[in-house]
């Protein structure tokens, strides 16, 4: 499905064989590290952890249409591979998985993440909002930043997803909704989660553009990315855009798929995996070779170490913070409780 | 709205900022002005944009401010708060309004787990300076969901601020201090008081001293003290001239603040009267009338000569308008109220 008008400039230009190579780094990058989170899990180094093993091309694809100069993503729990294309702090990423803050600990205005969100479709209404905003702010060049925001067919069975959907559309706001339909709610295929065929064909409904994509094809993500930024960018309003992509690990690292899907039954689904698709296609037109892509991993693996490094080394958060950040002004029932914490834990 | 009355006034008699208006006049004096003194205010929600609000707090805001500045939503409550959140992390200032308290239900995931949460989540890079207008309690014998009162549940949240005014003239004040203040306030405003008249005067921000989240005494007083806000203070006010009759001598503490609640101002009252009533229109179980009783018997308890009463809504659904009044705490009651306390026999 496509019904957005084909656009000019910049969004229709073709990558260079430069910012091919760079895609493919981000997808090892990204592969890798989420491969080494499960790791990191089992070994006890974090207590828990979202995979997002086969969705690498929708969220590095998409994450890179990006302008962090001017737009914002609202991502949930499973955007790593977004906040790592964004150039996000993964130690501070990372920091949400080691339970040391919800929501992370990088800076969410400085790398223009929001934090990260348990709430499927919770920020969905947040990137409407936020995208509303430029449009009351303006632009000097008149060309609006937008709001990207994540969530997947599960979170679209959400009311708020409908009513950001109608929201944006009603104020012609500069959103993109990008749909992971990665095939499963936790334990409940799409077809038993989404009625209407397709998350993209409810876009009609609200008046809205959309994108029905091969999300594991992560040169048409970024195309269809880039298309949809520029529509909004423009003042046109939302797109929806849907990346067709499938889930090959678990929920979440406390998941077991083996109670609610076969291997084969995975297999099946998967399709071909979308790094070793896009490393053939390189290969084919004669973009990257071997030694590339042995050095992508390299540096894969020289990243990693330095994000478990940096993770292991980080302190549990001082209590105090507990109570400082409830509040921009705190209040004397809070401040006495942080004082008679205090004196209690000291004495413990 | 005023301003060349008053500039008129000056000229003859002197600075006179002194106005006698009704409490929907007086909101909509301060949110106009809030407009005016904040470019990054914005006021939204359902229908208070051309219409100016069903109670017409928000009247003439859109056609002297802009359609930008103060516009009308989808019908939406949870729209409307989530989009609170994203405008308050693009810098904006919102005030929305949830169009009657029964409707922050549909809206509570983004009030409780966004709104609330977002700057201790972002660890306080993403302030959310939002004030949500919420026309409160009951009183007017509106349909099912048209009246509720809210306030401990509100309270209980953290990351939320609660206020609610009583008169005009805290309505005035309440309201620009709240929509200025960097981090989310749940304005409740006493429906049944809208179109009541009262005195406020818009230069001083506090002619009864204290500071701006403090309770206030409304009417001194030996005996007891009766604690209420929002609604319940007038009806208080009227209790103690009658009790006044009797030769009881009722204090009366306006909370104004439901969170955080000025567990000094109570102290300094109860320890002076040794007694007190709690008044809420909400239902007597978890409501704030047990956290009322319970910051008193802190601040008081080697003073208290009774335990503290409560005297309030029940725990039924609110009723239709036929039951309204046998529901929300009558004169009579509150008279049992103060007899229960003034009897009191240590056994």
């Amino acid at each position: 499905m496509d019904t957005l008008p084909v656009a000019a400039g910049d969004a229709a230009d073709p990558l260079t064989p430069a910012q091919l190579r760079e895609l493919y780094s981000l997808m090892v990058a990204v592969r890798h590290l989420d491969a080494s989170a499960i790791a990191w899990q089992r070994q006890g180094i974090i207590p828990g952890y979202a995979p997002e093993l086969g969705q690498e091309a929708a969220q590095v694809g998409s994450g890179y249409a990006v302008d962090t100069t001017r737009d914002f993503v609202f991502p949930t729990y499973r955007e790593m591979g977004v906040a790592r294309t964004m150039g996000v702090d993964m130690v501070a990423y990372m920091a949400t998985h080691k339970a040391s803050w919800h929501g992370g600990l990088y800076d969410p205005v400085k790398s223009r993440l929001a934090p990260i969100q348990a709430v499927v479709a919770g920020s969905v209404l947040h990137a409407v909002g936020w995208a509303h905003g430029q449009t009351l702010a303006g632009a000097a060049d008149g060309k609006l930043g937008v709001a990207l925001t994540y969530f997947g067919d599960g979170a679209s069975s959400q009311g708020d997803v409908h009513e950001a959907l109608n929201f944006a559309a009603v104020m012609k706001a500069p959103v993109v909704f990008f749909v992971q339909n990665n095939g499963w709610a936790i334990s409940v295929p799409t077809e038993r989660q989404v009625a209407g065929g397709s998350v993209a064909a409810r876009a009609a409904g609200y008046g809205m553009p959309a994108l029905q994509i091969d999300g594991d094809d992560v040169v048409a993500v970024v195309e269809a990315t880039r298309r949809a930024f520029a529509h909004a960018r423009a003042g046109n309003g939302p797109v929806l855009i849907e990346a067709m992509t499938y889930r090959r690990g678990p929920h979440s690292t406390s998941d077991d798929p083996g109670r609610y899907r076969s291997l084969d039954e995975e297999r099946d689904g998967a399709g071909a995996d979308p790094l070793e698709r896009f490393r053939q296609r390189l290969l084919a037109e004669g973009i990257a070779d071997e030694a590339f892509f042995a050095e992508a991993l390299a540096a894969a693996k020289a990243e990693e170490e330095l994000i478990r490094t940096g993770i292991q080394g980080l302190d549990s958060r001082p209590g105090t913070e507990m109570f400082d950040l409830v509040f921009q002004e705190t209040t004397p029932v809070l401040q006495g409780q942080a004082t008679n914490w205090r004196e209690e834990s000291e004495h413990v | 709205m005023s301003n060349s009355m008053l500039t008129t006034e000056a000229a003859v008699n002197g600075p006179v900022t002194t106005t006698v208006m009704s409490m929907q006049q007086a909101l909509n004096r301060a949110l106009d002005e809030v407009l005016a003194e904040n470019p990054k205010a914005l006021i939204f929600g359902e229908d208070c944009g051309r219409l100016g609000g069903v109670f017409r707090i928000t009247d003439g805001l859109q056609a002297k401010h802009g359609e930008q500045r103060v516009f009308d939503t989808p019908l939406a409550e949870s729209g409307i708060l989530g989009m609170s959140v994203g405008l308050a992390m693009a810098g904006f200032h919102p005030i929305p309004e949830v169009q009657f308290d029964g409707f922050a239900y549909p809206a509570i995931n983004q009030i409780v787990c966004q709104m609330a949460r977002m700057n201790y989540r972002s660890r306080g890079t993403m302030p959310m300076p939002i004030t949500l207008r919420v026309p409160s309690f009951g009183g007017i014998r509106a349909p099912e969901h048209h009246g509720e009162s809210l306030e401990a549940l509100f309270a209980h949240v953290p990351g939320l601020k609660v206020v609610s005014p009583s008169n005009p003239h805290e309505a005035y004040h309440l309201l620009k201090y709240a929509a200025t203040r960097p981090d989310p306030v749940i304005f409740m405003e006493p429906k049944s008081r809208y179109w009541q008249k009262g005195e406020v005067d818009t230069a001083s921000h506090d002619p009864a001293g204290g500071s701006p989240t403090g309770a206030k005494v409304m009417r001194e007083g030996r005996h007891l003290t009766l604690v209420a806000w929002g609604a319940m203070v007038a009806r208080c006010l009227q209790v103690a001239e009658l009790a006044a009759e009797d030769g009881i001598d009722v204090e009366v503490l306006d909370l104004r603040w439901l969170k955080p609640i000025d567990a000094a101002a109570l102290a300094v009252s109860v320890r002076k009267t040794r007694r007190a009533v709690v008044v809420h229109e909400a239902p007597l179980t978890s409501g704030l009338g047990a956290e009322v009783a319970q910051l008193i018997t802190q601040g008081c308890f080697d003073t208290l000569k009774a335990p503290v009463e409560r005297v309030t809504g029940f725990d039924v659904p609110y009723p239709s308008g036929d039951l309204e009044d046998e529901y929300i705490p009558n004169i009579d009651r509150i008279l049992f109220g103060i007899q229960r306390v003034l009897e009191y026999k240590r056994g």
